[in-house]
Order: C-alpha cells, then sequence, then structure tokens
C-alpha cells in the first residue's frame, strides 16, 4: 500500500487559456494583424453584417473570416461569396465555443500573414463564448431586433465583456415591441464603456460608422 | 456542453501535474467552483464521472466540488453584497456602478495522490 498525500495547485482552470490568448494577441499584434471575436445567438445577422461591413472596409484593409459552427460550412460559402475576404470554416465537433488554441489553428489554416483584420465568428451562442478568451483585440457582439431589447438582463457576461454592440435589424424596428433607449440602458448597465451601433445592414444604415469604429482601433492598435 | 469543456481542461492539467509527481494515481480531486461561473455542479460532476474512465491517473478519483460565494463591490458607495441577490445593482445606494469581486472562477484547489 502506498501512501497518500496532497498536492496543493489552488490554479485557475482558465490559467492556461488566458496565457495562450495573451500570447496569440500580442503574437498577431506584432504581425499587425487585427483579430475580433464576433459573438450572438444564432441568427442574430452575424454574417450578414460581417458581409455589409467587409465591403465597406476591404476598400482599405485585407480581410479574412473564420466563421466557426458547429456543423456545415454554408457561413464560409456565403461570405467568401458576397464579400471581398479569404474564408475558411472551422468545426468545432460539437463544442459550444472556441479558445484560443482552436483560434490559433484557425488562423494557421486561414494564413493570416499579410492580412489586416481577421473576424472570428463564434459559434451562435450567448453563455460559453463569453466564457473563453479567443486571444481577439476587440470582443463584439450583436443584438438583432426580433430577439427583445432584454437580452443584456438575460445573458449578463457576454454584454459585460464585450467592446462594441452591434444592434441589428433596425429596419425591423416598427415590427416589434422593441425599446431601443432601454436596450442601450441594460447594455450600458453591463458595461458603461462599450459602444454600441444600431444597425442595418439591409439597408446600410450606420453601416458606415460601424465600419469607422474598426478603422479606429485598427489605427490605434498600430500606434500602441 | 460547456461544463465537458472545462472538465477535460481540469483532467488534463491534473494527469501533468501527476506524471510530473510520479503518483500512482489520484484518489480525489478538489474543484471549487464559483457561484456564477456558470458552471452547473450535476453536470460537471456527470462530465467528470464519464470523462475520468478515459485517463492514466483519475480512474478512481472522488471529486468534491466546493461552491464560492459570489460577491460584488459597489464603487460609489464601497460596500460589498451577494452577487446572486441583487445582480449588477447595488442594495446599499442603487448604483450600478458595480463589480463582480469573486464567484466567477472555476480553480483545481488539490489533489490527493497514492504514491
Amino acid at each position: 500500500m502506498g501512501s497518500v498525500r496532497t498536492i496543493n495547485l489552488s490554479k485557475s482552470v482558465f490559467e492556461d487559456g488566458k496565457r495562450e490568448a495573451d500570447e496569440l494577441r500580442a503574437y498577431l499584434k506584432s504581425k499587425g494583424v487585427f483579430l475580433v471575436n464576433v459573438m450572438s445567438s444564432p441568427g442574430a445577422g452575424k454574417t450578414t453584417a460581417l458581409i455589409s461591413l467587409i465591403n465597406r472596409l476591404s476598400r482599405q484593409f485585407r480581410i479574412g473570416v473564420m466563421e466557426a459552427d458547429i456543423d456545415s460550412d454554408v457561413d464560409a460559402v456565403r461570405i467568401a461569396q458576397k464579400a471581398d475576404c479569404k474564408a475558411i470554416q472551422l468545426h468545432t465537433g460539437g463544442m459550444c465555443h472556441l479558445d484560443a488554441a482552436m483560434t490559433r489553428q484557425g488562423l494557421d489554416e486561414l494564413g493570416a500573414d499579410g492580412l489586416d483584420i481577421v473576424f472570428l465568428e463564434n459559434v451562435g451562442n450567448l453563455v460559453c463564448p463569453a466564457e473563453f478568451d479567443t486571444g481577439a483585440h476587440l470582443d463584439m457582439t450583436i443584438l438583432s431586433v426580433p430577439e427583445g431589447d432584454d437580452k443584456p438582463l438575460k445573458y449578463p457576461l457576454i454584454y459585460q465583456k464585450c467592446d462594441l454592440v452591434l444592434i441589428s435589424k433596425i429596419d425591423a424596428l416598427s415590427y416589434f415591441t422593441f425599446d431601443l433607449e432601454k436596450c442601450v440602458a441594460n447594455i450600458r448597465m453591463r458595461n458603461l464603456n462599450s459602444t454600441v451601433i444600431p444597425i442595418s445592414a439591409k439597408t446600410g444604415e450606420n453601416m458606415e460608422r460601424a465600419a469607422e469604429y474598426f478603422i479606429k482601433k485598427i489605427s490605434k492598435m498600430g500606434e500602441d | 456542453m460547456h461544463e465537458l469543456g472545462i472538465v477535460v481542461r481540469v483532467i488534463e492539467q491534473v494527469e501533468k501535474v501527476a506524471e510530473e509527481n510520479k503518483v500512482e494515481k489520484v484518489t480525489k480531486l478538489t474543484v471549487e467552483v464559483g457561484e456564477v461561473s456558470s458552471v452547473v455542479p450535476e453536470l460537471f460532476t456527470d462530465c467528470f464521472e464519464w470523462s475520468k474512465k478515459k485517463t492514466k491517473y483519475l480512474q478512481d478519483a472522488q471529486l468534491e466540488l466546493v461552491v464560492l460565494e459570489a460577491l460584488s463591490y459597489c464603487q460609489d458607495c464601497e460596500e460589498t453584497y451577494k452577487t446572486t441577490a441583487y445582480a449588477k445593482q447595488c442594495p446599499h445606494c442603487g448604483s450600478t456602478n458595480t463589480y463582480l469581486v469573486t464567484g466567477n472562477e472555476i480553480n483545481i484547489k488539490d489533489i490527493e495522490v497514492m504514491q
């Protein structure tokens, strides 16, 4: 019979993940690649908003997109057809989110060298993606009008974490009981410093403003 | 779904420590889970019981989950309060200028090993 002893670890489960994410962020910065983690619930319009945004940014920047889904390649095919960018599909194999290690694998596959911006379209889910640092320089979420203005009350962490919130499908405002002002207040309650831009990828409303936001952020990364 | 990913990470880290310490096996594992870490203890335990069968050192390991209370701090009135009862709004002064101090963590506290 062997002897029993206790080994103290007192180690956060996320410690390795956080380190991997910080390393990835620094590496990408040294290469001049700005990584954006795009999160939202399924159907909020991530791909449509990205197509509209990329077509405004691609005049100035070389762009890559990584579409993460549990299955299928419909998003990658659609974005490659409709937007001026390099796109690949990542399959998470049932996983509900991406972490920095998976993101790095995706970037290797995409070939991020020579790109200025890479959008990582995370798995459509408001819970798990918010928990994991992907190594992105900017975390953003899209909240669509049909989802309701109370989403930030129900899923606090994602709104707390995001630097940018796009309220999408505002062309449909008249069909829904959605209080834009209340929605912004709910987002602010989670994060006082986040930028909120209501957009419609369909009509193009405020898309230039959203593009401007990215142009500013990217030039700022170069200055740091 | 999400618990399984975390369990996999926990197991990887414990197996590494077990290997480094040349233990025979891990008999017990204590994990601290914050009240608002979005981990469901029952699911976490189920995922652990399923995953441990595929490990080298944790086959017979017993899992103990310790739930850590969530506390928030108000930057306006400088009081601390229970997050699960009042969420983002301070019960002392009504401000929402608050942040979570503790309760979001998932830590591997310690392991009991047989040498």
